[in-house]
């Protein structure tokens, strides 16, 4: 496996698992347009997970299919941030915030990539990751303007921060410090990121569920 | 309570907005996010418009004390008084649709 497959699985995991973190909302979000909106966004992760595993695919001889749910789940590497089990929503918001101020970051140095296809993909992944932004910022916003939701955001966010930090590689994070500590007008502690190549519990569990119905066919299976 | 947007979509360009349905959310922002997603998410719309329905002023009562008949369209068939007219001017045949039914 080269660095450029690896690179592409790890982005393609973490969209993947996002993605279906996320849709564990769906049905039960706190209200029925969130419900849509959250559910949304999620079904865009999966979409993106889906072009990332296709170009690593391409490489590999293989499918996106087989990358997405063949593997064993000590193979995959998503950030442990993204294996967490589905948390409450302010959690959930800061999660996703926390993710797409990194995944933000990370698309930025992947567009001016010297390998076109990637650049490509990351552009692409970028024009609709805006509106996930968006979408985070105006909840971040709205849980700040009241007493409770700021100290409900601030709580989840110290409690995520480590993990967090463990979506990107290490020269990225001082830049993720930074705009995390700009949007919430405060310092964030010195602390061990929990990288990418830790599995949490949670992962088995996900994958478990996630992989259920193709391992429920025979191998080849055509759906 | 939040308020209601009302949600008017384009599909194609150059057509008119039509009421798509509404979105509850505290403010526009959400009401944006949550429009784009209902009624966005798959290409159906070019564009939307977002109208508070507190904005919007509506008129239901259409007094007719003297049942003005002949202002109304219906019971007038134009297609039957149209084909009268083609016949007493020797263009029937001539008519969209060719030959007479």
């Amino acid at each position: 496996m080269s660095d450029r497959t690896d690179l592409l699985l790890a982005i393609a995991d973490d969209e993947l698992f996002l993605g279906w973190r996320n849709s564990e909302w769906t049905g039960i979000a706190p209200f029925l347009e969130e419900d849509v909106a959250f559910s949304s966004i999620a079904q865009n992760e999966i979409g993106h997970a889906r072009a990332l595993y296709e170009l690593a695919a391409a490489e590999l001889g293989t499918t996106a299919d087989e990358l997405a749910f063949d593997r064993k789940p000590a193979d995959y590497r998503c950030a442990p941030l993204v294996q967490l089990r589905r948390l409450e929503w302010a959690r959930t918001i800061a999660r996703h915030w926390l993710y797409e101020t990194a995944d933000e970051i990370r698309l930025e140095a992947l567009k001016s990539s010297d390998d076109a296809e990637i650049a490509g993909v990351a552009a692409k992944m970028d024009r609709e990751e805006a509106y996930h932004r968006m979408h985070a910022e105006m909840w971040v916003a709205r849980l700040l303007s009241s007493e409770e939701g700021r100290a409900r955001l601030h709580e989840a966010v110290d409690e995520l921060w480590p993990y967090a930090l463990g979506v990107l590689d290490d020269e990225l994070r001082p830049e993720l410090q930074r705009r995390a500590e700009e949007r919430l007008g405060r310092p964030l502690p010195d602390v061990e990121p929990v990288s990418r190549g830790v599995h949490e519990a949670e992962l088995a569990e996900l994958w478990e569920e996630m992989t259920m119905v193709r391992r429920s066919a025979p191998s080849g299976a055509q759906w | 309570m939040s308020p209601v947007f009302e949600v008017f979509r384009q599909e194609r360009k150059g057509q008119p907005f039509q009421h798509a349905g509404s979105v509850t959310a505290p403010n526009e922002t959400f009401a944006e996010i949550y429009a784009r997603e209902q009624y966005g998410r798959r290409q159906e719309s070019v564009a939307l418009w977002l109208v508070l329905r507190e904005a919007l002023s509506q008129i239901s009562e259409f007094p007719d004390e003297f049942e003005m008949k002949y202002r109304r369209v219906d019971g007038y068939s134009i297609k039957a008084r149209l084909r009268e007219a083609r016949e007493k001017a020797g263009t029937l045949e001539m008519a969209p649709g060719g030959e007479p039914e």
